[in-house]
Formats: structure tokens, C-alpha cells, sequence
């Protein structure tokens, strides 16, 4: 089986480009980073529209809740490091509490980020982004679904997070998905066990499926791109319907992916659950499918913890 | 340019006044916010909505309307009180400041009430929110202007000298800054300008006295110097001198190729003595007592 593979973040560039081409007011504040989060290809077709503030990240998101504030549809684009990390009192003061029309896309998020070691690897940023009323938190799991998500999130008043990937991750997706804010997508069908992911693990998980299957458990895989809104619908009929879930995410188990559902589960249908994520620790340097296997964030752990759970529930 | 008449001099010098009583009105009917502060602004918000704004308070959301944004955002009382006294609420809302139910909460919040453009209370955004606006007003080719009002803690905010850099390389002319220079902080005195004990010898770095005040907490001098290097236009003033404010913010709209900022020399608390350079009416509503005394000195 032959694998597309393409970074998420490569999507933003040529769909601000598009987006704006189609009329929409969208203006983009960028930080000295456009040209790894591809912002800076905007730039070079609408350079009015671009602006520089230099790498200043505290002042990218004020200057973005300014230009919102006058009608303007502001992107701004750093590594999920620096925003939300370096200025997420200006994100809660600036754009969550007004309700500012600013789109923050987070680039570079997780230990995928590889090489430049933990202080570029954000795993970290749902937990803050997930804290701010108001916001819409998008984990795109291809550079398919990342368009889509812009192109929402362009088109749909108020505040966005959306977070993307440095390195070369598998295409999941065809142009007939399509992602739908609020709403979990479906990646595999299946009744013994639930694996919802986030991001490259959507990947992972069902690579693990594959796995299950093997072993003869039927594993169902959850896309929770709209980590916020949540589908809650999707997870209480997963949890009735399958009755173990995994969470996958490349991100701290704390205050993420796993966090929102346990608690969404804990408060309507508790269930027996396994977490992968980073655990309470940093990551290293080194290539990022290395990383991945060293911090457990594979299709072996996911199957293994959905072995664990499926016990659990039967025990 | 327009010269002040002595005649509308004498009008506005009653508007701030005006503004001051309501401004120990309303923190004393609050039982808590900032005075001093906010007593400190009261002049340049006079001149600047009386004299300079191009607004309309029955029409908040006009879209070529001058921006005024505060970044010191716990002046918020000031803002409420030269805006009520323009029309845009009523007077008599003032004194429901912070208590549940009013619109005028504890620090500035954006529409609430409609005019006021940006949220704030977390020091040193005002600028950068300010030079977004005036970077929108140059792309759609609007002649709007931008205001921001600066506090002394403001300027303490590495945020602010980012926006201040930015500004100037994006030869932000329609955007002008005037700082409340009080040289009073929170915690105490900014440098040794206002403190008044000579006894003891200037220590390095700030220190703590008998009375629990900070003081050389961070001095921003030499001030002018900085802004200039960053590429502004500097004009300074006495910030309670009505006439001289106006001329300086006219002269800030003639000048095309970088932004102009205003160091207003103000005095916190002004026009009440008791408050007058106090650090302790920073963050303290005067009580029943102090208000009634406030009131007769602003009579």
C-alpha cells in the first residue's frame, strides 16, 4: 500500500490564498515564522495584507485582535511553542474574552516536531487553548483536513485554534471528506473497542485497527478533529456501543484529547478507558517516528491499551 | 490647527472637573477601584473627547470614527465618566460601577457600553491593539485615527516596546500615544521624581519604606530618548494643561511618516490634595469620609 504523505501545515498558505481570492476580508499578522507555517505565501500575493511585526508574538496577537476588531478576518501563525505558550495572556485578554474574529494556527505542535528537541514541541497547547471560553480547538489529522478546517474557520465567526504538524504525516483523507465542526469523523467502523485520536495519531489508530483485527477485535477509529466543540453525541454512542475507549494524542494526557473525553464519559457514561499521550514528562531531539515509538505513541501501545480496556470491560 | 478660545478653555476645564467628581463618586460608591490613576488621566480624556475625537456618541459603531483605546485599563472609571458626560450613558448609571447588574465593570470591557473599542486591565496590549487598528484603517483606505492612552506600568510591559518598534517601522502615522506619566505605580514609585524623602540615599534597584511603598520600582527614564530612538515623533506636556494637550494632539495629526507619542507629565490623583502623588489611592476607593472632603476640594 502506497502512502501520501504531507505536512498540515502546508495547507495554510494556499488556502488563505484561495479563501482569499473568493472575497473574504482576511488579513494575516505574522511573527518571523510565515515561512515555516506557510503563511508567508499570502504575504507574497496580497502583501498589503500581510504584516510583519517581527518575532513578537505578544504583540502578533494584539495587533491581530485590533485588525479583528475593525471587521478584518485575522489569521496569525507561529509554533504551538509561542502561541499559545508565549502569549496566551494576550490570547485570553485579546481574543477569547471580546470573542475576536482572530484564527491562531499553531504550528510545529508535538513531539513530531522532532530534531529542535522539547523547547519546539508543544505539548502543551490544547490544555491552555482548551481553558479560553469561546474558542473552537481544531486538530486536523491530514493536510486534507487542514484546508478544510481553514476554510471554516475563515467562515465562521469568532475565535480558532487550529493546530498543525512540521513533518510529512500519512494523507487519511481524499477531497470527498469532508470535516464538520462539532462533529467526530468516522475513520473505521467497528463494535469491541474505540479509538479516538487526534492529529497524526488518527494514523496511528488505524494502523492499530489493523492490528485488532488481526487478533480478531473488531476496533472502531474516531477522527476528534473538533476537539472543541466536542461531539458528544459520538463519544456517548461509541462508549454505549463499544463499551472500552482509547484516546491517542501527541500532547500531554492532561488537559487534552483524553481529559475532554473522560470527563464528557465521567459525567454521563463512566467507562473503562486507556490514555496515550506523553505522560508527564518532555521529549527529546531525534527523528519524530523515533520519537513516536520511544513515547509510546504508536500502533503497537494503542493496541496493546485497547487489549487492556477490552479486559477491563469484559473483567 | 484650532486654537482653544478662553471661552471653551473655561468649558472644558468645567467638563473635567465634572469628570472628577464623578470619578470619587463612582470608586467611592463602588467601595474599590482607582482613583489616582484614573485622576491622573481625567485631562487627557477631556481634550481628547471634547476637543480632538472624531465620534459620535449616539452612533458608537460608526465606522470612520477615531479609535480611543486605553491600555491602563483599571482608568476605567475615567473613560466611563467623560463618556457619560458626552451622552453615551447616563450619568446616573456611573455609580453602579463593578456592582452586578451594570454594564460598567471593574475594568474595560469591549462594547460594554457600545464605544468602548478594546477589553483591557492587563497592562502594556493597548498599543499593539491600537497599531492593528491603524493598520486596518490604512488598507481600507480609511483616514480614521487611532488613540492610546499609556500608563507608566504600561511602559514597564516588554509587550509595549515591541508595539512601540512595530509602530514606527510601519510608519503608523495615524496612530498616536500619550502617556499618563504619574511616575506612581501599584506597589509605589516608579523612580525618585515623586518621592519626596530625601533622607535616605538613592539605592539602586528600589526599596521598601516605612510606609510599605516601593519605591524606584523601574524608572523609565530617560523616556523621551527612548521613543525617539524607536523611530517616533515626541512631544511633551504638562498633562493637566488643557489648551497645551489639545495643541500637541493637532500637531500629532499634521505628521505623516511615523507615529507621534505625547508624554503627558501628570500628577495621580490629581485635584484631590490628600490623593495628590499617593501611592496608597492607586488601587483604593477613597472612603465616605474621604470622598465627601475629595468632593468639597473639587467643588
Amino acid at each position: 500500500m502506497t502512502t501520501k504523505a504531507a505536512a498540515t501545515r502546508e495547507a495554510l498558505g494556499p488556502t488563505l490564498i484561495r479563501l482569499r481570492r473568493e472575497g473574504l476580508d482576511i488579513v494575516v499578522v505574522d511573527a518571523d515564522l510565515g515561512g515555516s507555517t506557510t503563511a508567508r505565501e499570502f504575504g507574497k500575493v496580497f502583501p498589503e495584507r500581510f504584516f510583519p511585526v517581527g518575532v513578537a508574538e505578544q504583540n502578533m496577537v494584539s495587533v491581530a485582535a485590533g485588525l479583528a476588531a475593525t471587521g478584518k478576518t485575522v489569521f496569525v501563525s507561529t509554533f504551538a511553542v509561542f502561541a499559545p505558550g508565549r502569549c496566551f495572556d494576550q490570547i485570553r485578554l485579546g481574543i477569547a474574552q471580546p470573542g475576536q474574529n482572530v484564527k491562531l494556527v499553531g504550528s510545529h505542535a508535538g513531539i513530531i516536531t522532532g530534531e529542535d528537541g522539547a523547547s519546539a514541541q508543544a505539548i502543551d497547547d490544547l490544555s491552555l487553548m482548551l481553558a479560553l471560553p469561546g474558542f473552537r480547538v481544531i486538530v486536523p489529522a491530514d493536510v486534507v483536513e487542514t484546508e478544510q478546517a481553514i476554510e471554516v474557520a475563515a467562515r465562521t465567526s469568532g475565535p480558532f485554534y487550529i493546530r498543525c504538524v512540521r513533518p510529512k504525516i500519512p494523507v487519511i483523507y481524499d477531497e470527498s471528506h469532508k470535516f464538520q465542526l462539532g462533529k467526530a469523523h468516522v475513520a473505521r467502523p467497528g463494535k469491541d473497542v474505540t479509538v479516538m485520536a487526534i492529529g497524526v495519531m488518527v494514523s496511528k489508530a488505524l494502523e492499530a485497527a489493523e492490528l485488532l483485527a488481526s487478533q480478531g477485535i473488531d476496533c472502531r477509529v474516531l477522527n476528534m478533529a473538533s476537539l472543541k466543540p466536542l461531539d458528544v453525541e459520538a463519544v456517548l454512542a461509541a462508549a454505549r456501543e463499544t463499551g472500552a475507549i482509547v484516546t491517542a494524542e501527541d500532547h500531554l494526557v492532561h488537559g487534552g484529547l483524553a481529559s475532554v473525553v473522560a470527563q464528557t464519559l465521567a459525567l454521563h457514561q463512566p467507562t473503562p478507558m486507556a490514555f496515550i499521550g506523553m505522560q508527564d514528562q518532555y521529549a527529546v531531539s531525534g527523528r519524530w517516528d523515533e520519537l513516536l515509538e520511544r513515547y509510546g505513541l504508536s500502533a503497537e501501545k494503542i493496541a496493546e491499551a485497547a487489549r487492556s480496556v477490552l479486559a477491563r470491560k469484559k473483567g | 490647527m484650532t486654537p482653544v478660545s478662553d471661552a471653551s478653555l473655561k468649558e472644558l476645564q468645567a467638563f473635567a472637573k465634572r469628570v472628577r467628581r464623578h470619578i470619587v463618586e463612582m470608586t467611592a460608591a463602588a467601595g474599590c477601584g482607582h482613583p489616582g490613576g484614573s485622576l491622573s488621566c481625567a485631562d487627557i480624556l477631556v481634550a481628547l473627547y471634547c476637543h480632538i475625537l472624531r465620534h459620535d456618541p449616539q452612533n458608537p459603531q460608526w465606522p470612520d470614527r477615531d479609535r480611543f483605546v486605553l491600555s491602563k485599563g483599571h482608568a476605567a472609571p475615567a473613560v466611563y465618566a467623560v463618556m457619560a458626560e458626552c451622552g453615551y450613558l447616563p450619568v446616573e448609571e456611573l455609580t453602579n460601577l463593578r456592582k452586578l447588574g451594570s454594564y460598567l465593570e471593574g475594568h474595560l470591557v469591549a462594547g460594554s457600553p457600545p464605544g468602548v473599542e478594546m477589553t483591557s486591565g492587563s497592562l502594556g496590549q493597548g498599543l499593539s491593539f491600537g497599531l492593528g487598528q491603524a493598520l486596518a484603517a490604512r488598507l481600507d483606505g480609511k483616514d480614521y485615527r487611532v488613540y492610546c492612552l499609556l500608563g507608566d506600568g504600561d511602559l514597564n510591559e516588554g509587550q509595549t516596546w515591541e508595539a512601540v518598534m512595530a509602530s514606527a517601522h510601519h510608519q503608523a502615522d495615524n496612530l498616536t500615544a500619550i502617556i499618563d506619566y504619574n511616575r506612581i505605580q501599584n506597589d509605589g514609585f516608579c523612580d525618585y521624581s515623586r518621592y519626596e524623602d530625601k533622607s535616605r540615599p538613592q539605592r539602586i534597584g528600589g526599596w521598601v519604606n516605612e510606609k510599605g511603598h516601593t519605591v524606584n520600582i523601574m524608572s523609565l527614564q530617560p523616556l523621551e530618548e527612548k521613543w525617539r530612538a524607536f523611530g517616533w515623533q515626541v512631544l511633551e506636556t504638562d498633562g493637566h494643561d488643557l489648551s497645551a494637550l489639545i495643541g500637541m494632539l493637532d500637531k500629532a495629526k499634521g505628521t505623516k511618516g511615523q507615529p507621534t507619542v505625547i508624554i503627558a507629565h501628570t500628577v495621580k490623583g490629581k485635584g484631590v490634595s490628600f490623593m495628590e502623588n499617593n501611592p496608597a489611592f492607586h488601587g483604593k476607593a477613597p472612603t465616605p469620609e474621604q470622598a465627601e472632603k475629595a468632593l468639597a476640594e473639587l467643588a
